[in-house]
């Protein structure tokens, strides 16, 4: 199955309301996301908070495409409990950019934008609380960057801690 | 009394944990306290933490299957269903009806067990401790079951990508009914030990209390979401692996209490047991497999499923790059996500109320940690 155009009532909303802002409106296997420009994302999230019922922030997170320009995407899950519908919302970052956060339109975001900190170094602008979550706060390194290898930080740690070459 | 003695500067800080019995695992919580008051909670969490999504990243599909297991450890069957579930969908693969009623069994035995440990333990926080034996019990059966069907207990990997891996054992519909016919009355039990128990309400009665809207603002799912009366499950909302074909009622509390809460859940292990009758009564045959190709390779794109998990929303995230690997793949978890509505539930709570509305949202610290 491919991709294909995600078109309803909400879409033409979004569309008329955001513009050029938002990129793409697509569907696969019948979820539905939309690509947004970074710095419109948390007023998209506002506009659907406030007019399309989706009060609830199902997740944040991140995936790393180290070949690209724009590094990181960023992938909102949000799900509105009046139309029992469930849309992601996608904005793709470089390195170093730091988003605003969305934990005063959705407090949930809290920590789950600390974990997407924690893993990916991702900062958000504006968090109350920018720190690790998961990991220890002396951990170099972000480790969901594609980068880092597993095999690497295992080593690291025997060496470390064991005295040993390697525990392989 | 004079504006201001040197009593006023007792705001205290206390640790509670990480090697603290009612913290269910490995989690350390800071408390701010004024006396005995509550004014202010952190959790640091990441004890457990193993990395469950870097290491999906270095196997294959089928290899990181098992893994899921070690998150929810006391609900590992829904783990490893809504795992299942998101690998098909991106495949693309039917699950025969066979397959699907035998995971709605094992998934709601699980979803009973999980239940029977909540409550067991949730009961010695508070300080009755013949629940647990009973609870034990119980669970016990349950684990026989999942012993008998898949040759192990806890961390059971029941179900494989596309369908079950094994055909269910001669006695295993003698079996659950038999489990079914012998829970019902023990849930009375149950009850009978704590509903109208006068230390039992007056732990849980107002304590911990978080309405419909803020369980929504912090993403809190589960039987918590349903004590404050949202009448919301995603077997019944978005039903999957055959739910819809199940006769059964969702339980909601009133004000969202730990009262409520435990209520709840009960109601739930009832609905539990009526859902399993109804799939053992209507239990079709045929295959247990689904056409899975040997090489699991998933065509490019991504994907999210969730299902109802014993504790709430439990989401897959997967991306796929077309190999046998996943290229991401993003665990949802509710314990996480419920955890952090505590400082909110504990707030101007006595000290002993944050042993039970840690009890009360029912976390699992390898689920919180990964």
């Amino acid at each position: 199955m491919a991709v294909t155009p995600w078109e309803d009532e909400l879409t033409r909303q979004l569309q008329e309301k955001f513009g050029e802002q938002i990129l793409e409106f697509s569907s696969y296997l019948g979820q539905n996301f939309l690509v947004a420009r970074p710095e419109a994302v948390i007023p998209i999230l506002e506009y659907l908070k406030a007019e399309a019922q989706f009060d609830y922030l199902v997740d944040v997170t991140a995936v790393d495409y180290p070949e690209r320009p724009e590094r990181f995407e960023l992938v909102y899950i949000l799900y509105s409990f009046e139309r029992n519908q469930r849309i992601r919302i996608k904005t793709r970052i470089p390195e170093g950019f730091r988003p605003a956060t969305a934990v005063p339109v959705y407090p949930t975001a809290n920590w789950l934008e600390r974990e997407v900190f924690d893993m990916f170094g991702i900062e958000f602008q504006g968090h109350p609380d920018m720190r690790r979550i998961l990991l220890p706060e002396d951990w170099t390194g972000h480790p969901l960057r594609k980068d880092v290898s597993i095999l690497d930080m295992d080593q690291r740690w025997v060496r470390q801690h064991l005295g040993i070459e390697s525990g392989q | 009394m004079p504006d201001s003695t040197f009593l006023d500067a007792t705001e205290l800080v206390l640790n509670m944990g990480p090697q603290h019995p009612s913290t269910h695992g490995v989690l350390r919580v800071i408390l701010k306290l004024d006396g005995e008051k509550v004014i202010g909670t952190e959790c640091v969490i990441g004890y457990l933490h193993r990395g469950i999504e870097k290491i999906a990243e270095n196997r294959t599909y089928a290899q990181f299957a098992p893994y899921v297991d070690r998150m929810d450890y006391v609900a590992a069957v829904s783990n490893g269903l809504g795992y299942c579930l998101a690998v098909e969908k991106l495949l693309g693969v039917e699950v025969p009806p066979r397959a699907q009623a035998v995971r709605v069994i094992l998934t709601e035995l699980n979803r009973i067990a999980s239940h029977l440990i909540w409550l067991g333990t949730h009961a010695l926080d508070v300080g009755a401790i013949t629940p647990l034996f009973y609870c034990m019990r119980e669970r016990e059966e349950i684990l026989n079951i999942f012993e008998k069907y898949c040759g192990a207990r806890l961390t059971t990997h029941a179900f494989r990508i596309g369908g079950l891996q094994y055909e269910t054992y001669d006695t295993f519909e003698q079996d659950v009914r038999a489990f079914c016919d012998m829970f019902l009355p023990k849930v009375d039990e149950y009850e009978e030990l704590l509903t109208g128990n006068r230390i039992w309400i007056g732990r849980l009665r107002n304590v911990g209390i978080l309405t419909a809207e803020e369980c929504k603002a912090y993403g809190v799912t589960g039987p918590l979401l349903r004590a404050a009366g949202v009448k919301w499950d995603l077997r019944k909302a978005q039903p999957y692996s055959g739910y819809e074909q199940y006769d059964f009622e969702i339980p909601t509390g009133t004000i969202g209490d730990s009262y409520d809460r435990y209520l709840v859940r009960i109601q739930e292990m009832r609905q539990s047991v009526r859902i399993i009758r109804q799939a053992l009564d209507g239990l079709p045959g045929g295959p247990i497999m689904g056409k899975v190709p040997k090489v699991i390779k998933p065509p490019v794109g991504e994907v999210y499923v969730s299902i109802e998990a014993p504790k709430g929303e439990l989401g897959y995230y997967i991306v796929s790059d077309g190999s046998t690997q996943p290229y991401r793949v993003r665990v949802r978890p509710p314990s996480f996500v419920n955890l952090q509505a505590l400082d909110k539930m504990c707030r101007g709570a006595l000290v002993a109320d944050v042993v039970v509305v840690i009890g009360t949202i029912d976390i699992v610290l390898g689920e919180v940690d990964r």
